[in-house]
This record gives C-alpha cells, sequence and structure tokens, in this order.
C-alpha cells in the first residue's frame, strides 16, 4: 500500500515531474502550511468537541491531508470541488477561513453555512466548493452533474468529486461512472481509500479487482489510476493526468488514493482502535504520515529546517486556537433566523414568495 | 372558436417555450429525444432542438436526477422527465436529501433550480409500482415545491412557471389526462403574449354556494363532473376549487370558498394517511370552524396499494357517484 518513508530518507520519484517542479520554494512551503492548518484544525476541533463545544458528528481528516491539499492545489477558475462528510480540509484548501469552519461546528451564525449545515455541510460556492454531503456517495451525481455543467456551459473546467471507499458500493456511485463516461464528462472520481468504511475493513465490504478499486472503472471502459497519498509530490502529478484528461479530452478519470485516518470514522466511533490493531495505526502515524513525510522532503531538499516546520506549525496552532475563540464569541443563529434560506422566493421577497404559504409551522 | 389541445401538447408547448426563452434550459429523461417521449409529451423537441437542449438519459433514476440537481448548481436549468413519477423512489435520496436541503444546508449559498416532471397516477391498470401519487410525501418537505395541473391550460402555464422557479419543483401529471382537450389560447391572443400562472395561486373551476369541493390534479375534473350532476339532479350548488400548486398553498382562496359554502370536501387520488387533503382539513378546521355546517370530509383512492384488476381498480380512486354520495350525506 503506501510507500515507506523513514525520518531523513523521504525521496518522491514524482518531484521532477513539471507539475512539480515548476514549484517555487514559497509554493512548497505554502504546500505544507497547507496540510499543517488542515491538521491543527482538526485536532483543535476535537478538543472543542471533548469542551462540549458542538454536537452531532466530527468526522476528521488527520492523516489524509495530502490527498485534499495535492489534488486542490492544481486546479484553475473552471475546476470544482465536492466531496463527502470529510469535508474540512477541502474548506480549507479552497480558501475557506478557519474562522468560518470552526463557527460552523459550533453551530454559530458566522459559520460558512450559518450554523444550518454542520461539520459534515461546508460550502463555498464562489470558492468552487459545493460540499460537504452527508450521504454516503449522495454527492456523487452531484458531481457528474457539476462537470455536466461545466460542458454545457462550454467552460474549459473539470469538477473533483471526492468519496472514501466506503461509497464504492452505492449504487449512485456506479450509476455516476456510467452517465460520466457515456457522456464523456470532465470529472475525476477519487476515491480517498483509507481502508475502512467505518468499522468495515475494505476486504469486508468490497468485491474487486485484485489491483483494487480503481479497477473497477474498467467495467466502464473509464481510465484510471492508484496513487500513493503519504507522497504529496505523486498526488500532484497523477491528479494532473487526469485534470489534463478532463481539461483537454473531456473525459472522466476514476482515482484511488491510498490513505490513512488516524482517528476513528468519527469522535463517536467507539471501536477505532478495535478493528484496526493499535500497531497498525502506529505504524501509519509513524511511517506514513503524509505531514512528516513532506516536512522531511522539505528538509532533503534544502528547503526549510526543522525549526521552520516549528514555526509554521505554532502558527497554524494559534490560527486554529484564535478561530475558536472566534467561534466561541459568535451568536447563535436566531430561531426566526430557521426557516430563512429555504425558498429563493420568499427570502427575496419576490411576488412569487409573496404568493401562496409556504411554510405551515 | 378558442383552440383546443391536449394536456400533452400543452405541456408540450411549454416546454418548447422556455428552450426558447432561456438557452439554460435542457431537457433529460428516458425516451425524451429519439423516441419522442413515452407519452409523447416531448414529441419532435429533439429534433426542433438536437442533441445539446434534448437529451436521452439511460434508465438511471439516481444518477441522472441528481446529476441534474449538480449541474443547476452551476446554473443550468435542468427539466427533468420521470416517466412515471413513481420512479422517484428510485432517486430518492437525491430528489429529498441534494435537491431539497443543498440551499439551507448552505446557509442560501446554492440555489437548486431544477424541475422534476411525469405523471403521478394510478387508474390505469398498471399494478402498484407505477401507480405511486406522491405529492403529499414531496409537499412533506420544506425546499420543495409541488404543483398539481388539473388540465391543459393550467399545465402549460405552471410548467412555465416552474421552470423559471428557482428552487425545485416537482410537477405531477396524468397519464389519464395526457389525451385529453381544452381551451389553451394562443400566445397571440394573451395580453402579456405568453401564459404563465403563478405557483401558490388556486382556481375557482366552478362556483357555488352549497359546498366547496377542493382538490388536485385529476380529482378536480372528477368534482366538476360531479358538481354537475348534483346541480342537476339534486339541486346542491357546488364550488370547485382547484388548488393547482400544493406547496407552495394558496389557502385563502379555500378559506374564502368554504366561508361562503359552510361545507366542505377534499378530494383527491392520493391515499387518505396524511394526504393532502389531511393539511387542508385541519387548516380548515383550526380557521373557520365558525363558518362551518357539517364535518370537513375527505375522498381519497381506496388505502391500499394500487390493484391491477381492472374493473376493479376503477373503484379504487375517486368517482363522481362516490363524491355525490359523500355531498349528499352533508347537505
Amino acid at each position: 500500500m503506501a510507500t515507506k518513508s523513514k525520518k531523513g530518507e523521504a525521496k518522491s520519484s514524482y518531484a521532477d515531474e513539471p507539475i512539480n517542479k515548476s514549484l517555487s520554494k514559497d509554493d512548497k512551503i505554502e504546500l505544507l502550511r497547507q496540510m499543517v492548518r488542515v491538521r491543527r484544525f482538526e485536532q483543535t476541533a476535537l478538543t472543542e468537541f471533548q469542551n462540549s463545544k458542538m454536537g452531532g458528528f466530527l468526522h476528521l481528516y488527520i492523516g489524509q491531508e495530502s490527498v485534499s491539499c495535492g489534488t486542490i492545489s492544481i486546479l484553475g477558475k473552471h475546476d470544482h470541488i465536492i466531496t463527502a462528510y470529510r469535508c474540512h480540509s477541502h474548506a480549507l484548501n479552497v480558501g475557506m477561513s478557519m474562522n468560518e469552519c470552526m463557527a460552523e461546528l459550533f453551530g454559530k451564525r458566522t459559520g460558512c453555512s450559518k450554523g444550518k449545515g454542520g461539520s459534515m455541510h461546508f460550502f463555498a460556492p464562489d470558492k468552487n466548493y459545493w460540499g460537504g454531503h452527508g450521504i454516503v456517495a449522495g454527492q456523487t451525481p452531484l458531481g457528474t452533474g457539476l462537470a455536466y455543467g461545466v460542458k454545457y456551459l462550454g467552460q474549459k473546467g473539470s469538477c473533483l468529486c471526492f468519496l472514501g471507499d466506503g461509497a464504492v458500493n452505492q449504487g449512485a456511485f456506479h450509476e455516476s461512472l456510467n452517465l460520466a463516461q457515456l457522456w464523456e464528462l470532465p470529472v475525476i472520481y477519487i476515491i480517498e481509500n483509507n481502508g475502512y468504511s467505518m468499522g468495515t475493513s475494505q476486504a469486508r465490504s468490497s468485491a474487486h479487482p485484485i489491483g483494487g478499486l480503481a479497477l473497477r472503472a474498467e467495467g466502464y471502459n473509464m481510465a484510471w489510476d492508484q496513487i500513493n497519498g503519504v507522497d504529496l509530490y505523486e498526488v500532484r502529478a497523477k491528479t494532473k493526468l487526469a485534470l489534463d484528461r478532463a481539461h483537454n479530452e473531456s473525459k472522466p478519470t476514476l482515482l484511488e488514493i491510498f490513505t490513512y485516518r488516524h482517528k476513528g470514522h468519527s469522535i463517536a466511533d467507539a471501536n477505532a482502535d478495535k478493528y484496526r490493531t493499535k500497531e497498525e495505526i502506529q505504524r501509519y502515524m509513524r511511517e506514513h504520515d503524509p505531514v512528516t513525510n513532506f516536512k522531511e522532503t522539505l528538509i532533503n531538499e534544502g528547503i526549510i529546517e526543522e525549526d521552520n516546520y516549528k514555526e509554521i506549525a505554532k502558527a497554524a496552532g494559534e490560527e486554529a486556537e484564535a478561530a475558536a475563540k472566534f467561534a466561541d464569541e459568535s451568536p447563535y443563529p436566531d430561531p426566526s433566523e430557521m426557516t430563512d434560506d429555504i425558498y429563493w422566493e420568499v427570502d427575496n421577497n419576490t411576488e412569487a414568495g409573496r404568493t401562496g404559504r409556504h411554510f405551515f409551522h | 372558436m378558442a383552440r383546443l389541445i391536449e394536456y400533452r401538447e400543452a405541456l408540450r408547448e411549454g416546454l418548447d417555450e422556455e428552450l426558447a426563452h432561456d438557452d439554460k434550459v435542457v431537457i433529460i429523461g428516458e425516451e425524451v429525444a429519439q423516441y419522442n417521449g413515452a407519452y409523447k409529451v416531448t414529441e419532435g423537441l429533439w429534433k426542433k432542438w438536437g442533441d445539446k437542449r434534448v437529451v436521452d438519459a439511460p434508465i438511471s433514476e439516481a444518477g441522472f436526477i441528481g446529476m441534474g440537481i449538480g449541474a443547476s448548481m452551476l446554473g443550468v436549468r435542468p427539466v427533468m422527465e420521470l416517466m412515471f413519477f413513481s420512479f422517484a423512489y428510485v432517486a430518492f435520496d437525491q430528489m429529498m436529501n441534494n435537491a431539497a436541503t443543498c440551499r439551507y444546508m448552505s446557509g442560501g449559498l446554492i440555489n437548486v433550480p431544477i424541475v422534476v416532471r411525469g405523471p403521478a397516477n394510478g387508474g390505469t391498470n398498471v399494478g402498484a409500482t407505477h401507480s405511486h401519487t406522491p405529492e403529499n410525501i414531496f409537499a412533506n418537505m420544506p425546499g420543495l415545491k409541488v404543483v398539481s395541473p388539473s388540465n391543459a391550460y393550467d399545465a402549460k402555464g405552471l410548467i412555465k412557471t416552474a421552470i423559471r422557479d428557482n428552487v425545485p419543483v416537482y410537477f405531477m401529471e396524468s397519464t389519464v389526462l395526457y389525451g385529453q382537450k381544452w381551451e389553451v389560447p394562443e400566445n397571440s391572443e394573451l395580453p402579456g403574449g405568453e401564459l404563465l400562472i403563478p405557483l401558490g395561486k388556486a382556481d375557482i373551476k366552478r362556483t357555488g354556494s352549497d359546498i366547496s369541493l377542493i382538490g388536485h390534479g385529476r380529482a378536480v375534473i372528477t368534482c366538476l363532473e360531479a358538481a354537475e350532476r348534483l346541480a342537476a339532479e339534486h339541486n346542491i350548488s357546488a364550488e370547485v376549487v382547484d388548488l393547482r400548486s400544493i406547496r407552495p398553498l394558496d389557502e385563502e382562496t379555500i378559506l374564502d370558498s368554504v366561508r361562503k359554502t359552510g361545507r366542505a370536501i377534499y378530494v383527491e387520488e392520493n391515499k387518505p394517511f396524511c394526504g393532502v387533503g389531511a393539511q387542508i382539513a385541519s387548516m380548515i378546521q383550526e380557521r373557520v370552524f365558525d363558518y362551518l355546517d357539517a364535518p370537513v370530509l375527505r375522498i381519497t383512492s381506496i388505502d391500499s396499494p394500487a390493484i391491477y384488476s381492472p374493473p376493479i381498480e376503477k373503484h379504487q380512486l375517486p368517482t363522481a357517484d362516490g363524491v355525490i354520495a359523500k355531498v349528499l350525506s352533508i347537505c
């Protein structure tokens, strides 16, 4: 599965690919900073969850940072993003602020969805980010539709449609693959394969060709690839090939990126270290951590030193702490706002919005 | 002589006019293009508008309805045909979880200007799986609009408005009505040059003074037949109120009618439990209780899955005879 990267030995065979070779020193530091910010955000969210500052679920991205950071880092103006409920990293990577994201977790009016969405439902359409969706694989037809929209509008763009390895057995996903290939839609399905659909391992949940889940694309005559998610350079280089296929040929790709979540399926996952051995979890944290890996890479390249990393981590931690303070001090939505943001015509007080009764409480 | 056209032709005119009105409008569904529509609603539109605007989808309701919802978030205006509205159940997650809630969960940042249309009726001997009437189920969900036209004129005016609306509109038609004709004026005869009927505006299809027969969809036609016979045979003057749109709901027109007549029966082809009539009956007793001279009654489908047996299915749905009997029980 993941390539082993011992301390001081990190070397990616994808470092010299054009998409990576073109990166400046500052670009590379920024990529590291993006991943560290996600990790610190998630760690702070966990602390605040334990402080009873939020309700519901909290699905943390810790361990998977390179996937969203690497893929999103190569996108352009007409490239869109949609994902499932483990959605905080994608939000930060498209440029949403920690404040609006943390405030959403706290259920505050200053949240990105005004406290109406919660942890699983972050959105920023102005940044081409379409959520944040709670139903496993429910977002895959939507991602297909975003690509349909891009093509219909005559734009050179794409949609990155993220899903977990637990989503690959939903019918909606298979219907999406068929439509995407049939109609040549510029969509890239990205399976973030962390090995477990909640508490059920891939071996216990999915029948697939020996090579892996991505090979299911063969059944739809769709291009596919597999990526070691620990290696940020590899994520960027291989995603670029799929992006070029979407942009230049208007054709879909199924990518399978191998990754690992350090925490449970969600905070409510009481068995996070029962369906996986402690040894397995510790081995991934020790040897296959994408943040550590990229930090070591940049040290080896002579771009940063350990102290620079500590500064980056410290700043990210402070940003997350400040976001938690912002969220804590923000107001909750007023109960009267509960029926806002449902009917466009009502919100905008148009004649249609004033015609007939829309709410029945 | 006013022009008479079929319900399906009226829908087709509405679709055709909206394809011309906005190049973001695209029709997608099973057999809508080259086959000309399973019920010929879209006949000729593919030939006129081509592959980009009228699209044949594979049998894949969850996939293509969800795809339409995603495309609508970018500003495309898909008009999705379900060959039968019963197939909405295959796409239920997309229609309820995604179309209905994306605007809300994004704090109003996302719009889903999609129309899902198709026949939602029993009475054609196709068994339970193809005879569902889910208007109450979808009208239960805030974020959705539900429309059910009873005739060709309303079908044309409402489909055009639905396509221009910025939230998901689920538009429920009737295969029994598709081939029936009503007066629908040419656009040149209309003051604004086109037929647009607002959602949330009920219509008095027949005025009367003794009882209000209220309904939606084909049940309105049943009510009109009953009303004619009540007048001729029993000297009872029934008013017929057509909701046209179930959500948003025109409460005032219903309440004004009941204030005038003092009696009300809701007639629908839907099932009784938590049906549209249950909502209306509750509203009437709450708002105009003092005007009532009799309990508010409901006439619905017999409470079983749609039966196949052709002569028996006739008895499952409301009939004019059934409406008359119910009226006579309280008049």
